[in-house]
């Protein structure tokens, strides 16, 4: 026994050396799996209110380039509402947009942290438990997807970004039905790749890959990029395809997350 | 609590709020940016007690994890400098590091130069390795930690000339 203790207190630094290591790997390895880093994150009140603090004065100089943004936006959809205006009355099914009963409602966030330079990139936006943004809701913008709501605080989110090596969403081609997994292979922010298309299909450099609709998270349609090049894998069964993002993911102003009203029905139906 | 013990309390802060605020935000050539918040650790007394070293170090690493959301990858970058500190001391600056005469401000140009290399290339080795966390990428572990670690040393050796204390 009393040699025990004599090697406990001969060895303490290299214990506690060895003790820290082992926590902070536990928290390396949880960070590198999808939905475990809770614990270490920058929603919590201090790095949050921190990132808010420092967006709200640096937001300032953001504000020509936002503006012209959302003049794009309101161009696209007057557009779409000159369309609907054309259709004669009867045609449209009038909803009430006072009432909630929609399959998807959008709510606006502020982005106050992003990243893109590393392989595991978190974005966080100053929405969360108290405006009901929860994990497992999509992020987008106007050009097209972001990623989804990882974690929730009170008044934060951590959204992980599509420039993530633990991301995985469904997508697919615009012109047909084909889809496959939507990855990041940490190389370039403005490329991502697009995961099991099967052979048979047709591609053409410029397609457009939209989300396909297959999970709750997204809605059919919204947009992700352009196919920039595509070549088949090794055993030449699916093809491996280069996406050209819409959206610029270094320079992410305001964003829209997603709620869908049907995902407990489908979840139910699913187990 | 005297001046000393004061000034590495502010330096500890002031250090990870440019670190969170301004260096993470830099990214030179689309990825690069400079972890001088280890210029903590440089600094830290030679005579610590090395299980409050320890420990400081690894919450030093803790927080700017928690604000990169990088998980644990700079708490055991760290950890590990901290645990390695006496041997790159020893290793660099010889006999006056065993009587404890070492003061970062009035050593040679070479040695310090030495000094930072050594502590900088063993962080961003480690940091990288965990980050990118796959060894097929072992090209790109080693490009990241060549390229930052340069930056890294750059900004240090600046910092430090910068801050010097005229004790003289």
């Amino acid at each position: 026994m009393q040699q025990i203790i004599n090697f406990l207190i001969k060895n303490k630094h290299f214990l506690l050396f060895l003790l820290l290591l082992f926590l902070s790997l536990i928290f390396t390895i949880q960070s590198h799996s999808y939905h475990k880093s809770k614990f270490i994150s920058s929603t919590n009140f201090f790095s949050g209110g921190l990132y808010g603090w420092q967006n709200s004065t640096s937001d300032y100089f953001g504000l020509k380039g936002e503006n012209e943004r959302l003049l794009a936006e309101n161009e696209n959809l007057r557009n779409q509402l000159s369309v609907l205006l054309g259709l004669k009355p009867t045609d449209i099914k009038k909803t009430d947009t006072l009432s909630f009963d929609k399959p998807y409602t959008f709510t606006k966030a502020r982005v106050i942290k992003n990243d893109y330079s590393k392989i595991d990139n978190y974005i966080l936006i100053d929405k969360g438990e108290n405006d009901s943004i929860f994990p497992d809701m999509g992020v987008i913008t106007d050009k097209g997807i972001i990623g989804i709501v990882e974690n929730t605080s009170k008044n934060y989110s951590r959204v992980i970004s599509i420039l993530n090596s633990n991301s995985r969403i469904n997508a697919g081609l615009k012109k047909s039905n084909q889809y496959g997994s939507l990855v990041w292979n940490g190389k370039d922010p403005n490329i991502v790749q697009l995961e099991t298309i099967p052979r048979q299909a047709i591609l053409k450099e410029g397609d457009t890959i939209i989300t396909h609709g297959r999970s709750t998270i997204f809605p059919r349609g919204i947009g992700i990029g352009t196919i920039a090049s595509y070549k088949l894998n090794q055993n030449k069964s699916y093809y491996l395809i280069d996406i050209k993002l819409f959206n610029d993911m270094s320079d992410i102003g305001f964003v829209y997350t997603i709620k869908s009203r049907d995902i407990e029905e489908i979840k139910s139906l699913e187990d | 609590m005297n001046k000393d013990t004061l000034l590495h309390i502010t330096r500890f802060i002031v250090l990870i709020l440019v670190q969170t605020m301004v260096l993470n935000h830099i990214n030179f050539l689309g990825y690069l940016n400079p972890y001088i918040y280890i210029i903590f650790i440089l600094l830290a007394p030679i005579n610590i007690n090395r299980s409050l070293f320890l420990v400081v170090s690894f919450m030093l690493g803790l927080t700017i994890d928690m604000f990169g959301d990088s998980g644990g990858v700079h708490a055991a970058a760290c950890t590990i400098i901290a645990f390695f500190r006496p041997i790159a001391l020893r290793s660099v600056f010889g006999l006056s590091y065993e009587f404890q005469t070492v003061k970062l401000s009035n050593v040679r140009f070479g040695e310090r130069f030495a000094y930072v290399i050594l502590m900088v290339l063993t962080h961003h080795i480690v940091l990288f390795s965990l980050e990118i966390f796959n060894f097929s990428h072992i090209l790109l572990i080693i490009k990241k930690t060549l390229l930052s670690s340069l930056f890294t040393i750059v900004i240090t050796m600046l910092v430090l000339a910068l801050f010097r204390r005229n004790n003289s």
